[in-house]
């Protein structure tokens, strides 16, 4: 078994501020009250920060159900309305074709490959001349 | 089809700290069984799902999980069952986009689509159990439209 021994209550996980970018990195198995918790940090440190974006990083997790599924997509939606992005980052293979075949493809998020490629895409973002527009011109 | 010989385990469903347990349960049951790591994936995130329905709607209830065996095939059975109000239209709660609750209503829909068999058995006002079944190498015999 890979997976972190689990808290017996719903932990908190650390909101990292990094430049114009917030960073949580999500491990091992989440309790629902952590997954619910975090999308309240996540929205008041967004708020309170203003970052340009938001990057969740995955790659410690095995799985994705509906309900974390739910959780990304509300952040997502939540931090746009706080004028960041939601990038999400470094998704295990497994977990991207169970999320499909589950019927879940997270619209609305967007993806990288790793933290690293996901914090230098909201970078571009904010430092291209043309930012503006392709903003208005995305849904 | 047969309980082969293993792990078979009977785990409660009264908590969020329960689900985290039954995800673990069964991805070890998975892995000692050789499923492979896209199988695990799915039949853990089934598990999930159908674990929170009971939670949730059936106001708790158990997970019987127990290796299997068919035709030479070895597979994973799980069963959750609660005691709750029972679902009232099927077919309704199986399709996508249905929820009763503050879900996506993925859950029972999507976790039919990640195991090889499955069967609800609901009676109103009696209790809900639904019984999945996954096969290590894919389901031993063409597989049945349920």
């Amino acid at each position: 078994m890979t997976g972190a021994f689990p808290s017996p209550y719903g932990g908190q996980l650390p909101v990292l501020r990094i430049g114009d970018v917030l960073l949580v990195t999500l491990q091992g198995d989440l309790h629902d009250g952590t997954a619910e918790q975090l999308q309240e940090d996540v929205s008041e440190a967004a708020a309170d920060s203003r970052v340009k974006g938001v990057v969740i990083d995955l790659s410690g997790v095995e799985i994705v159900d509906s309900f974390l599924g739910r959780v990304l997509s509300d952040i997502a939606a939540k931090t746009r309305l706080l004028a960041a992005e939601t990038v999400v980052a470094g998704m295990r293979p497994a977990v991207a074709i169970t999320l499909v075949e589950l019927g879940l493809t997270l619209p609305g998020l967007r993806t990288a490959l790793s933290s690293d490629e996901a914090i230098r895409l909201l970078g571009e973002v904010s430092i291209s001349p043309r930012h503006e527009r392709t903003r208005q011109e995305s849904p | 089809m047969q309980t082969a010989g293993g792990v078979s385990a009977c785990l409660p469903i009264h908590s969020d700290l329960d689900l985290v347990w039954v995800r673990q349960h069964v991805r070890q049951a998975a892995a000692q069984l050789g499923f492979g790591l896209v199988a695990q994936t799915k039949l853990v995130t089934a598990a999930s799902e159908l674990a929170r329905n009971t939670l949730v709607h059936g106001g708790g209830g158990q997970m019987e999980c127990a290796p299997v065996s068919r035709g030479g095939g070895q597979g994973l059975r799980l069963s959750f069952s609660d005691e709750g109000p029972g679902i009232p239209d099927l077919d309704q709660a199986l399709r996508d986009g249905y929820t009763s609750g503050e879900g996506l209503g993925m859950g029972l829909g999507g976790a039919r689509r990640l195991v090889h068999e499955f069967h609800v058995d609901s009676r109103q006002g009696r209790g809900t159990t639904v019984t999945v079944t996954s096969w290590v190498s894919g389901p031993p015999r063409p597989r049945e439209e349920q």
